[in-house]
């Protein structure tokens, strides 16, 4: 489904400011792996994110979705096949435009964009329904501006246009880093039924340690642009924080840096 | 002074289209596009050159819109490909235009050299062709009677124009309206909101921005072109300032009727463009004020619309305060007094 083979990228070659974010990335995910990333600040996390999606491309190395070489492709085209929700929640919508017209926009993905109207009776009322399924009361608010939602809701509504098409891959980058505990439960148990549903492809950046231990059939831990650790499935039912803790001084000969995020549980 | 109104709201109605043009570029795709200057002329040259040549203004007012459209396409492209910033992506092909104007003018000479001006005073254009449909319509007579019988001696020759326009810039509003309302639209409209997000759904903001360009200078050469016709002549310098009467109109209509949706927007700007005549008309009546002028009052109105707004708020703000804190006052010494 998606798969990665020697990624690497350097940011600002040949100055003070180099910087490894990526040093050779290798990653396989089948169809309907949930892949949970956890790392500490810098490890490259975003940046993996972002090779997948054709954000930033490769120095060198390939990226192939559905065993198609992708590593060419913009980032618009690339995104027929994959959805994202970022981790600022006014990132993934237009706010100035209506919640009906959002998701008109979201509709169209993975289709040629004509001089249909954007929402017409019948996709209101499909919209409608999704909406139905967030629980939020968005199915009456079609026409409010985006701007005017809270983050809980707009991160809401981006998981949805993220999803509702069905994408070949969900990429989801720390989407609950910028709420509110309940909301982020919120947002992470939506984040589970919408991923399950449809049996979605998914990778997901948390720095809650809990987060990525309960979601997902797989695991992987990132450091200096290196993926350090992977757990597999069977493995991963089992894990708890003081393995993964334990994994990484093993590895990095190091103790785990108590930072805010990666001890937060 | 009725006519000198009469006058400014026709041409209000007419240059409203060009209006629309630099409220796409501006507020909708959020690009500050400079080209307006001179894809205003290249509209009017065009136009006013091939009907000289022969050809029906039918057909050369769609050649100007065309026009207008690939000028607006090369900016977009100048600044989506060649990575030029757009003010700068404007200015450039505004400067170019200058001279491409002279050349398509100068098709009209024996030398085809570059040529200045082009009239129109006796040829026929879209409007004397329309006015010998209308004049049989007894349509005229009839409005003219009504406001002699009120006291209004100074009657405009003909009405033909005010209502033409008025059905051709309405009929343009609403396909533009729904226009971005279509999926196309929306991108559009989302490629100026949040260009990150829109690429995350598969659209090509590249694409998207050449083609609001080009939408947008359609319509502004469109107006150029129809004013060359209103005005019997088309002349290199009358895009000069162009830009700035687009967004004085934007600015103005805004101030008035608000932003709340497309639809109110789009006649707000509408709205704005008659404003902007009228005031222009009755400035030039004030004594000391001269022709040369008016783009010093252009640029005062500008920022005179873009002032006021902020002030009324600031006023209104003010007052609800001092309202605020009038109750709060009252209610504490209701309260005293309940203890005392
Ligand atoms: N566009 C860029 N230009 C230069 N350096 C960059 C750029 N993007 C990322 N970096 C650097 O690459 C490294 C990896 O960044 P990345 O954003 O992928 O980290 P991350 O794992 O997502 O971290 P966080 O948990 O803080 O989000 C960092 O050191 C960062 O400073
Ligand atoms: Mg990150």
């Amino acid at each position: 489904m998606l798969k990665l083979e020697g990624i690497n990228r350097i940011f600002n070659e040949t100055t003070p400011d180099e910087k490894i974010a990526l040093d050779n990335i290798n990653l396989d995910l089948k169809t309907g792996d949930f892949v949970t990333v956890i790392g500490s600040n810098g490890a490259g996390k975003s940046t993996m994110m972002n090779m997948i999606s054709g954000a930033l491309s490769p120095d060198f190395g390939t990226v192939e979705i559905d065993r198609k070489n992708v590593t060419k492709y913009p980032e618009y085209k690339r995104s027929h096949l994959i959805g994202r929700v970022f981790q600022d929640p006014m990132a993934g919508t237009a706010p100035t435009m209506t919640v009906e017209e959002n998701l008109a926009i979201a509709y169209s993905r993975n289709k040629r964009r004509g001089l249909r109207i954007g929402v017409d009776k019948k996709r209101r009322e499909f919209f409608r329904e999704s909406l139905e399924s967030l629980h939020l009361n968005l199915e009456n608010r079609l026409t409010a501006k985006v701007g005017l939602l809270s983050g809980g809701e707009r991160q809401a509504l981006s998981l949805l246009m993220a999803t509702f098409t069905k994408p070949s891959i969900l990429l989801l980058d720390e989407h609950t880093a910028a709420l509110d505990p309940s909301r982020a439960e919120l947002i992470t148990n939506l984040t589970k039924q919408l991923v399950e549903k449809d049996n979605l492809t998914t990778l997901m950046v948390t720095h809650n340690m809990q987060q990525a231990l309960d979601l997902g059939n797989r695991l992987i831990m990132m450091d200096k642009g290196q993926i350090i650790l992977e757990v597999d499935p069977e493995a991963k039912k089992d894990l708890t924080i003081a393995d993964l803790m334990d994994a990484f001084q093993r590895i990095r000969g190091e103790k785990l840096v108590s930072d805010r995020t990666l001890l937060s549980v | 002074m009725f006519t000198a109104i009469f006058g400014s709201v026709e041409q209000g109605i007419i240059y409203a289209i060009m209006a629309l043009g630099v409220y796409l570029t501006f507020r909708v795709l959020d690009f500050p596009d400079l080209t307006v200057d001179g894809s205003f002329v290249t509209g009017a040259a065009t136009a006013a050159t091939l009907i000289v040549l022969g050809y029906h203004p039918a057909l050369a007012t769609a050649a100007a819109t065309v026009a207008g459209f690939l000028a607006g396409c090369m900016t977009g492209i100048l600044h989506t490909k060649a990575k030029i910033n757009p003010l700068l992506s404007g200015i450039l092909m505004m400067i170019a235009l200058y001279s491409i104007n002279l050349r398509i003018m100068g098709a009209t000479t024996e030398t085809a050299i570059g040529r200045p001006n082009v009239p129109l005073s006796n040829v026929d254009s879209l409007f004397t062709i329309f006015f010998g449909w209308w004049g049989n319509l007894g349509i005229d007579t009839a409005i003219n009677n009504v406001l002699i019988s009120i006291g209004i001696e100074n009657v405009p020759k003909t009405w033909g124009t005010f209502f033409i326009m008025i059905i051709v810039t309405f009929a343009i509003k609403i396909i533009f309206d729904r226009f971005l309302k279509t999926e196309v639209g929306l991108a559009i409209r989302a490629t100026g909101d949040n260009d990150k997000m829109i690429r995350s759904f598969s659209a090509n903001t590249d694409t998207l921005i050449i083609l609001g360009l080009g939408i947008s200078n359609a319509l502004v050469a469109l107006s150029g072109a129809l004013i060359a016709q209103y005005t019997k002549f088309a002349d290199v310098s009358m895009g000069i300032g162009m830009i700035v009467i687009g967004l004085a109109s934007v600015i103005i209509g805004e101030a008035i009727l608000g932003t709340k949706t497309i639809v109110r927007t789009t006649l707000a700007v509408i709205v704005g463009a008659i404003i902007y005549r009228i005031v222009i008309a009755i400035a030039l009546r004030v004594e000391f004020l001269d022709t040369g002028d008016m783009k010093l009052i252009t640029a005062l109105i500008v920022v005179v619309a873009l002032i006021l707004p902020k002030f009324f708020e600031k006023r209104k703000e003010r007052a609800r305060k001092a309202k605020r804190r009038a109750e709060r006052t009252l209610t504490s010494e209701q309260e005293a007094k309940q203890l005392a």
